[in-house]
């Protein structure tokens, strides 16, 4: 194995003539296997948790084959059981979160700083094998004599000890779950590190694209956050085999101590999966509307409030259990709304007399917008408790998170349409994309929409069948319908990729009039990133650049006073603070 | 660096009020050693950052005016691949395997996790970054 290095020297100024570099590199498999540049990494990240997106999808379209009816007999409850648990785990575990920071943020964060690459590209190459690996093992108990775990994704204690779930299977659930663990924090340490150090010349913390805030604020919450449920497993683990008894009654443990310990982690995960995907429409939306985003900092200090917040609610997942301090977190949860609706209105005020042109990245951002919206306002109900008394593990929670969830897939469907060009060097056709999009927006919604309704009715979630005498058969058999649709979407996507690579239509630099520095750099970029990079004056500085004689716009250019302006000093070796 | 400070120190201060009102409200140990790991997580490495923007010249990213051209030279050593993550990561799959299969995975995954540390140890002292 050779080993193959190179000083990476920064970018010249844009005005300069590029001095192209090659390299000898390996090619092929070898390349992709000892292959430490983000770019590379993060596509892997996308197309794995994509190919975990499309297995966890189809289990789903079982389980609702399996609710179209009310007493079905086409699974069994254990494979129904176990349906449900791989599911949630393939989805939260495997799917958004790693699209999101270990494919999206990877791609995208070093382009938009103006960095060669990760801070530590080896520990991001690891952090893609350890999730590869997890993810395998979580997938490996599906061939276990056990079967697969079946006790939910949130693993409830006495539910997961070793005499309520024997097995093999939980093992691998839990295995798989340390692995993809450390895979995060060691992501989540990485987008620090490289976003407080690899920055080009004059892109301060105020000039980074709002994207890039998002990144770094949930890779803040990583680190708060994944270390608790990577210890939590460890305990379950020792539970389970080492008769550690912290979980369990019999031993002098507590149970209730998981769900704590889960849900410190469980609330701010759903940020870790939703501050990422913020990020994305935050940009899609200003290109797409001609129009600097509206109140950058706003959106800054709602982006940190919702992460500050998002660590103190996790008691509302547990009002039921009597144990927990119902105002505190009743109070918290709701106070998320507000920094929550900051962002709305700025994206709404962003579109705003904008010159909008609804591309299919643009679609996603609308239907994330609403989508989300609906998941978020019924998140307001559920957090306050007597409506949770009433709502609590019925459709209705299920119907409230996977509008969230959607909204976020949706999003990245945007994302996707959007970068592909950056990533690939050619379009994914837009026309498919709108069929794609409409296909989504209303599978999605006809899911969710019924589930509302049944969960007011008082359909439990996590049941295999049901009685024909309660009036829920028609509404499964509608989001049973929505869920196919949504289905047939994703065959939408996958068809267009083939056609769009079939018949390649080559994308310039800046293919959407972008504004941020990734739309400065060539389609694909080459090996470390840049070969010139333009001056950094304000968030924008492609727009800059390209746009020279534009006028400046009063709203963006007040964000970016020159406050902390020092007197030019030239750069000399003790200043790198490193 | 002082944003970047500020930001984590912040957050530290945050989670302090929390922790205070969620101690004595509801005097519940767990949570409350949970919140106070999150205040140290904002206030150690945000009060370094600190503790250094106010030593330091600010960095060329830390200044509104600086051009392209004071970033010039080298800024880093970047890898341009790497066989050890590979390597580490399949020593932690087997390892994975061990708990949920049976112990024998043990000795081969750690045996690699081993030798991964061993190498991108050397392959860093020829220079690079981990
Ligand atoms: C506006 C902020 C939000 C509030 C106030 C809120 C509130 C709640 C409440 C109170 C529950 C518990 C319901 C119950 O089990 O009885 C819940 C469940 C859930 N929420 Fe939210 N939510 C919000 C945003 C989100 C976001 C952004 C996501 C995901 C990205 C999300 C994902 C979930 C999930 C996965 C569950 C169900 C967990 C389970 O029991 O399996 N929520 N939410
Ligand atoms: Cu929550």
């Amino acid at each position: 194995m050779t080993i193959l290095e190179e000083k990476a020297t920064a970018p010249a100024p844009a005005q300069s003539r590029p001095e192209p570099v090659h390299h000898a590199e390996p090619s092929g498999l070898v390349k992709w296997l000892t292959s430490t540049d983000h770019k590379v990494i993060g596509k892997s990240y996308m197309f794995t948790s994509l190919a975990l997106m499309i297995i966890g999808g189809a289990m789903a379209l079982l389980i609702r084959a399996q609710l179209a009816s009310p007493h079905s007999s086409l699974l069994s409850f254990q494979q129904y059981n176990e349906l449900f648990t791989m599911h949630g785990s393939i989805m939260i575990y495997l799917f958004v979160g790693p699209f999101a920071f270990g494919g999206l943020a990877n791609y995208v964060v070093p382009l938009q700083i103006g960095a060669p690459d990760m801070a530590f590209p080896r520990l991001n190459a690891l952090s893609y094998w350890l999730y590869l690996g997890g993810s395998i093992i979580m997938l490996l108990g599906f061939f276990t004599a056990s079967g697969a775990a079946d006790f939910g994704w949130v693993a409830y204690a006495p539910l997961s000890s070793a005499v309520n779930s024997p097995g093999a299977g939980p093992d691998a659930w839990i295995a798989a779950l340390i692995l993809t663990g450390f895979s995060a924090i060691f992501t989540g340490v990485n987008l620090v590190t490289t976003i407080f150090y690899l920055r080009a010349p004059g892109m301060t913390m105020f000039r980074m694209p709002i994207f890039v805030w998002n990144m770094l604020v949930t890779a803040i919450l990583i680190l708060i956050a994944f270390p608790v449920l990577t210890s939590a497993l460890v305990m379950l683990y020792a539970d389970r085999h080492f008769g550690m008894d912290i979980f369990s009654v019999k031993g002098g443990g507590v149970p209730v101590l998981w769900q704590n310990l889960f849900w410190f982690w469980g609330h701010p995960e759903v940020y870790i999966l939703a501050l990422p995907f913020f990020g994305v429409i935050t940009e899609i939306i200003p290109v797409f509307s001609k129009k600097p985003i509206f109140g950058y900092k706003g959106m800054v200090f709602a982006t940190l409030a919702i992460a500050a917040l998002s660590t103190g609610v996790w008691g509302h997942h547990m009002f039921t259990t009597g144990v927990v301090l119902l105002p505190f977190f009743s109070l918290l949860s709701l106070l998320i709304a507000v920094p929550t609706g900051i962002k709305f209105f700025n994206w709404i005020a962003t579109m705003w007399r904008g010159q909008i042109t609804f591309t299919t990245p643009m679609l996603c951002a609308i239907g994330f917008l609403i989508t989300f919206l609906i998941g978020g306002l019924t998140g307001m109900f559920l957090a306050s408790p007597p409506v949770d008394f009433q709502m609590h593990d019925t459709y209705f929670v299920v119907a409230h998170f996977h509008s969230v969830i959607f909204a976020l897939v949706i999003a990245a469907i945007g994302a996707l349409y959007f970068w592909w060009p950056k990533m690939f060097g050619w379009y994914l056709n837009d026309r498919i994309g709108k069929v794609q999009f409409w296909l989504l927006f209303v599978g999605v919604n006809a899911t969710v929409i019924p589930w509302y309704i049944l969960g007011l009715h008082g359909m439990p979630r996590r049941v295999a069948v049901y009685n024909t005498g309660m009036g829920w058969h028609a509404l499964n058999i509608a989001a049973t319908v929505g869920a196919d649709i949504t289905g047939v979407s994703f065959l939408v996507f996958l068809l267009n990729v083939y056609l769009s690579w079939d018949k390649k239509v080559p994308a310039p630099n800046n293919p959407w009039d972008g504004t941020t520095l990734e739309w400065f750099t060539s389609s694909p970029p080459p090996t470390h990133n840049f070969t010139r990079i333009p001056p950094i004056r304000s968030e924008r500085p492609v727009w800059d650049y390209n746009h020279p004689d534009a006028v400046a716009i009063p709203a963006h250019k007040s964000d970016n006073n020159d406050k902390h302006a020092s007197p030019p000093t030239g750069a000399s070796g003790d200043d790198g603070g490193d | 660096m002082k944003v970047e400070g500020v930001v984590l120190i912040s957050i530290g201060i945050f989670m302090a009020v929390v922790s205070v009102g969620y101690w004595f409200w509801s005097g519940e140990p767990s949570g409350t050693a949970m919140l106070i790991g999150s205040v140290l997580l904002g206030l150690l490495p945000g009060g370094y950052y600190y503790w250094w923007a106010k030593r330091m010249r600010p960095r060329p990213e830390d200044r509104p005016d600086a051009t392209v051209k004071e970033g010039a030279g080298v800024i880093g050593s970047f890898p341009h691949g790497s066989m050890w993550p590979l390597v580490f990561g399949a020593g932690a799959f087997l390892t994975g395997l061990a708990l949920a299969f049976g112990w024998w995975f043990l000795p081969p995954g750690a045996g690699l996790i081993v030798v991964a540390t061993l190498g991108v140890t050397m392959q860093s002292r020829r220079g690079g970054t981990i």
